[in-house]
């Protein structure tokens, strides 16, 4: 099944001994001319690509706290070193945070610091070789940006920061990385990551809403560009025709019916996600959480509500006000923007919505926490919400619910392998490696509890899950989306 | 060698304040462009700021991560705490109650912080991939404090100096009316370590201290929907932004 080698689920978790270039090989395509200009990048390294690259550096220092800061600070004291799934997963040092931190450290010390001007290799300091770009461009797309190692650090660096930055810096002299830098180039050329264009999505959308009729006997809309609805979703785009993401996107057009608040999609955001996060790239972030804005105010609707999708999540709920506010127009009762588990959870406690659990009694359930919600947002409005609000959503449409171990959920969530601009067949030995601690966590309430399903709120984690859990020799439908299960729980109809 | 250590005393604290004040005026001057606390996050400000003391007192993240990480770091720093407190009197005159009271802590204090540090250092020696990401400069730190412990200890436990010289000299030093350094070897060893530590203070990883202070994952409060968040430099994109 692969050419390399599936790692061990451990009953107990076994931190590996540093396998130094374990990883090396591991080389996620670069981008070409095609994937750069759109972005505002140069096509290939540029000759002076040294010299771009530390003057870029120093601009980033200027206008992120948290380079400087996270540069400055770090101790080496090794407390992340064992926390990143992908060392973990492969053994390769540089994967350990800490040391992929130091990629990046050895230059900013050497050209930004006076002891590593002064004292060079004494204090880790190193010049921007071609050996020392090829290492941070192979690492730095080994980094999901997942933030677990930021949760242990005593300074709270987070590595998500670096690797943004390198990535950034790559970029800007004109060495992208493919999956992303097309991506995005998508959504501008198209208007989504999968570059779906809106006849395809119209038919898509159509063809749902017969097939839902069929099954339910009721008429499920899923309604496109409809001025003055109450609610804009948006999605990530694979919820328009992947497995299980579609499943879940069934769930909204439930609840929004059953609820009876009347909402629509954007032909102009039809998409949730923002690539350009991954990337580190302020500007591009900007772009595309404009579209969401713009979207807003043509079709006059006084919510957003965003579907399951985990960076899309971060990037709304952290940063869209930022980016794309102030919100003020919008109707002020509500958050900007809501999580569709925040929307529904709420409806279902406000008996708007209810649900009949015996509809699910065939799956055992666990939850993924996705990095990106667990630990760069929130839903409700108390702390750690986005930890629970999901599980009370999954226990209100299923009776039978089971915890991974406690170290691998929450905020210490395991990454699904997947996430960060890394979901990408070049890199699929990387991924299966990395998902080994989620694989391990899940085959333990697996024996133990049972556990038949495991859900996710999470398009990226979807994806990863469904193709690496048959190399664990698991089913790829263990994975469902959380509102997949409130779907085929939801009591249509009257409310009496 | 009385003028040799008074002027690498000023020249060593000159170099400490400005280095650091230099450093915390740039995390001060460099904004945070987008809200990044690690959720989940204190709702406000005054959680955050509680966060960042949990940070500094308790070491909170250290202990979700590693307890015997946590254990020597606790020994090494709260040890240096006590021996700091106690150097208090060579600097004050009259030594206030709790000083005098404190004494016999920072003795222990003392034996608790080179304890810690061996027990790191042997950490980085021993485990294979805290060894990968140890450089000369990690080993050198930890040398250059067990240097500074050792000849401190020595000097409390054994080989005593004339302390009521050393304290002379210091007052001296800080209210410009210099005194003799009472000459003796060991103490010129320590205060030689001290002094060469104050100098690479803003220069290498020690500016983990002021460092936990700006740390954005850490001290900012999780209120990202409830107020908007705009650095200076990034307000050159709002004007091209669709208005309702």
């Amino acid at each position: 099944m692969a050419d390399f080698e599936i790692p061990v689920l451990n009953e107990i978790p076994v931190v590996p001994a540093p396998k130094p270039g374990a990883t090396a090989h591991l080389k996620s395509f670069p981008a070409a001319k095609q994937h750069q200009e759109p972005l505002g990048y140069p096509g290939e390294l540029v000759d002076n690509w040294q010299t771009k690259a530390i003057e870029v550096m120093g601009e980033l220092l200027g206008k992120y706290r948290s380079l400087p800061v996270f540069l400055d600070s770090c101790v080496k004291c090794g407390s992340c070193a064992d926390k990143c799934h992908y060392f973990l997963g492969t053994g390769d040092p540089k994967n350990m945070p800490v040391a992929r931190q130091d990629l990046f450290r050895s230059v900013y010390r050497k050209h930004f610091t006076p002891a590593g001007k002064l004292l060079g290799d004494l204090v880790g300091a190193r010049e921007m070789t071609r050996e020392l770009l090829d290492d941070w461009y192979n690492y730095f797309h080994q980094c999901s940006q997942c933030r677990r190692c930021s949760v242990f650090c005593p300074y709270g660096i987070d590595t998500a920061e670096i690797s943004m930055a390198a990535r950034e810096i790559m970029d800007r002299i004109g060495l992208g990385q493919k999956y992303c830098n097309e991506i995005i180039g998508k959504v501008y050329s198209v208007g989504n990551n999968l570059g779906l264009p809106l006849k395809a999505l119209n038919n898509t959308l159509e063809g749902l809403e017969e097939d839902i009729e069929e099954d339910t006997g009721h008429a499920i809309k899923f309604p496109v560009d409809v001025h003055g609805a109450e609610v804009l979703l948006v999605t990530p785009s694979a919820d328009f025709f992947a497995e299980p993401h579609i499943d879940g996107l069934i769930g909204y057009g439930k609840v929004f019916h059953q609820a009876g608040i009347s909402w629509t999609l954007s032909s102009k955001a039809t998409e949730a996600a923002n690539f350009a996060m991954f990337i580190g790239s302020y500007e591009n972030m900007v772009k595309i959480s404009r579209r969401i804005r713009d979207a807003a105010i043509e079709l006059g609707v006084k919510r957003i509500v965003f579907g399951e999708c985990g960076h899309a999540w971060r990037v709304a709920y952290s940063f869209l006000n930022t980016l794309a506010g102030p919100w003020d127009f919008l109707d002020p009762r509500y958050p900007v923007p809501q999580h569709i588990c925040e929307f529904s959870n709420d409806l279902i406690k406000r008996g708007a919505v209810r649900l009949d659990k015996s509809a699910n009694d065939h799956m055992t359930l666990t939850f993924h926490d996705s990095c990106n919600v667990a630990r760069g947002s929130r839903m409700g409005n108390f702390e750690g919400g986005q930890l629970v609000i999901p599980r009370e959503l999954i226990k209100a449409s299923c009776g039978k619910f089971v915890d991974m171990h406690p170290d691998t959920i929450g905020e210490k969530s395991f990454c699904c392998g997947g996430g960060g601009g890394l979901l990408t067949d070049d890199l699929m030995e990387l991924r299966v490696k990395g998902a080994q601690p989620r694989m391990e966590a899940l085959k333990q309430v697996v024996q133990n509890d049972g556990v038949t399903h495991m859900a996710s709120i999470c398009a990226i984690c979807k994806a990863q899950f469904t193709k690496v859990l048959p190399y664990y020799g698991m089913e790829m439908g263990m994975i469902v989306s959380v509102h997949q299960l409130v779907s085929n729980a939801i009591l249509l109809g009257s409310n009496d | 060698m009385s003028i040799l250590f008074a002027v690498l005393f000023y020249a060593a604290t000159i170099v400490l304040v400005a280095g650091l004040g230099l450093k915390v005026a740039q995390y001060v001057r460099v904004p945070a462009p987008l809200k990044i606390p690690t959720t989940p996050a204190p709702l406000t400000q005054g959680g955050a700021a509680f966060r960042v003391a949990r940070e500094v007192v308790i070491f909170e993240s250290l202990f979700k991560s590693n307890k015997w990480l946590w254990a020597m770091a606790v020994m090494f720093h709260f040890g240096l705490v006590l021996v700091l407190i106690r150097h208090v009197r060579y600097f004050i005159e009259p030594v206030p109650m709790v000083i005098t009271l404190m004494q016999p802590f920072g003795i222990y204090g003392g034996l608790l912080m080179i304890a810690g540090l061996f027990m790191l250092l042997g950490r980085r020696l021993v485990l294979p991939r805290i060894r990968y990401i140890t450089g000369p400069s990690d080993l050198l730190m930890l040398v250059l404090l067990i240097g500074i412990g050792g000849s401190g200890a020595l000097m409390v436990n054994f080989v005593h100096t004339d302390i009521i010289g050393v304290k002379a000299f210091f007052l001296g030093l800080m209210t410009f009316n210099w005194q003799k350094l009472p000459a003796d070897p060991l103490l010129y060893v320590h205060l030689a370590l001290v002094a060469a530590l104050m100098l690479v203070f803003p220069f290498s990883k020690l500016l983990h201290v002021p460092g936990i202070f700006f740390s954005p994952t850490r001290n900012q409060a999780d209120d990202a929907r409830e107020r908007r968040h705009l650095a200076p430099w990034a307000a050159k994109y709002e004007a091209n932004k669709t208005m309702p």
